[in-house]
């Protein structure tokens, strides 16, 4: 790992953090607030690939116990883990793992469509896959019940998944990082 | 630099080493999660509240720990009311309220650099393992650092893009912020190299 990479696994956990500032949008049918802090796993996988993706998440979550308010809302700290909804605090690691690795896959015909695929399996699938059990796990509510009521965030994270894609895929043609560690492994 | 949810203080609790906090916050979270007597869980709701108290803080500081949780656990006690009745609610509710204000109470009274300290120094053995612990002393210190320069920079791209009279939205702020974010991670990676 050089300097480099730890340059931008720190740029995009930062990043991370400002994108969790923007104002939240509001889905007047849902009644669920949308922030836009959930494209960070997104793109950190999509942009820096499935190993770097995921290390800034995970130095997302180091920050964030450790007491930094970097959560939308400006919430922080251990009380996070604490809550039952960690799972999507932490699956976010997995999600970028996961996103990156597609991409990776995918990387030399890259277009929106399959950008926004990879960013749906591993922003949403992975990420409920992780957080939707954790809350199961920890609450003792059974799982069909947990996932009813995580559902209604869904289409916000669909068009999270649109945002990303396009980010992707403008950012592989202007500055493309995948590449070279890719032909490396 | 931004400001951690540490509350400076001078209390015991802000004096303890955050090594055995963390231990005891371990501890007391598997104690919690296998507590299924509701008098076990009033009674350890009354031992935070004294340890808030003897930390210097009041109900207020307690009620903003519980109150980001406080929508899904009213969603979740509710499903337990249904499914299980209202003592296994009241219960349910009762311990995660526990569990959060006692990690809670970890954060407001331990300095943020403190907690990276300690993280370290439980890191430090794994380096023989290959684990490169100076790199994410790096790369934490370095995240820590750019908060606020990219928030800088994103209030600069919004400005410049609603002076040009075009209304910034989030794809048209994030691709250039990206590009721009990449092309100085050359130089400041080059920097430090240089340094060291």
């Amino acid at each position: 790992m050089s300097t480099r990479d730890i340059v931008l696994i720190a740029l995009f956990t930062a990043l991370t953090a400002v994108l969790g500032a923007f104002p939240p949008l509001m889905i007047p049918a849902l009644g669920v607030p949308v922030t836009a802090q959930s494209l960070g796993p997104m793109l950190a996988g999509g942009i820096l690939g499935a190993k770097r993706g995921a290390l800034s998440m995970l130095l997302f979550n180091v920050l964030i116990a450790v007491g930094l308010p970097i959560l939308a809302g400006g919430r922080g700290g251990l009380a996070v883990y604490a809550g039952p909804s960690a799972g999507f605090i932490l699956g976010w690691i997995a999600a970028a793992g996961v996103t990156g690795l597609i991409v990776e896959r995918l990387w030399s015909g890259l277009n929106f469509v399959t950008a926004f695929i990879a960013s749906v399996i591993g922003g949403i699938v992975v990420l409920y896959g992780i957080g939707v059990p954790w809350i199961t796990a920890v609450t003792g509510t059974p799982l069909g019940k947990t996932f009813a009521g995580s559902a209604v965030f869904i289409p916000g994270d669909l068009a999270k998944a649109g945002v990303a894609a396009a980010a992707i895929v403008l950012i592989k043609r202007a500055y493309p990082m995948i590449r070279h560690a890719h032909s490396r492994s | 630099m931004i400001a951690g949810l540490y509350r400076a203080g001078d209390s015991p609790l802000h004096r303890t080493r955050p090594g055995l906090k963390l231990l005891s916050l371990a501890i007391a979270g598997t104690a919690l999660l296998a507590l299924s007597s509701l008098w076990l869980a009033g009674a350890a709701m009354v031992l935070i509240f004294g340890l808030y108290c003897l930390a210097g803080f009041g109900l207020r500081t307690m009620i903003e720990q519980v109150r980001p949780a406080a929508f899904i656990l009213a969603i979740l006690a509710f499903a337990q009311l249904w499914l299980a009745g209202p003592s296994e609610a009241l219960l349910f509710v009762t311990r995660f309220a526990v569990l959060i204000l006692a990690a809670g109470l970890v954060t407001l009274t331990t300095r943020t650099s403190d907690l990276v300290t300690a993280l370290e120094v439980a890191l430090s053995p794994l380096s023989r393992f290959g684990l490169n612990v100076s790199g994410i002393s790096l790369a934490i210190s370095l995240a820590i650092r750019f908060i606020p320069a990219i928030g800088q920079i994103l209030s600069e791209l919004r400005e410049a893009q609603i002076a040009r009279g075009r209304k910034p939205t989030v794809l048209t702020l994030v691709v250039p912020m990206i590009i721009r974010l990449l092309k100085m991670a050359d130089s400041i990676a080059e920097a430090i190299d240089a340094r060291s």
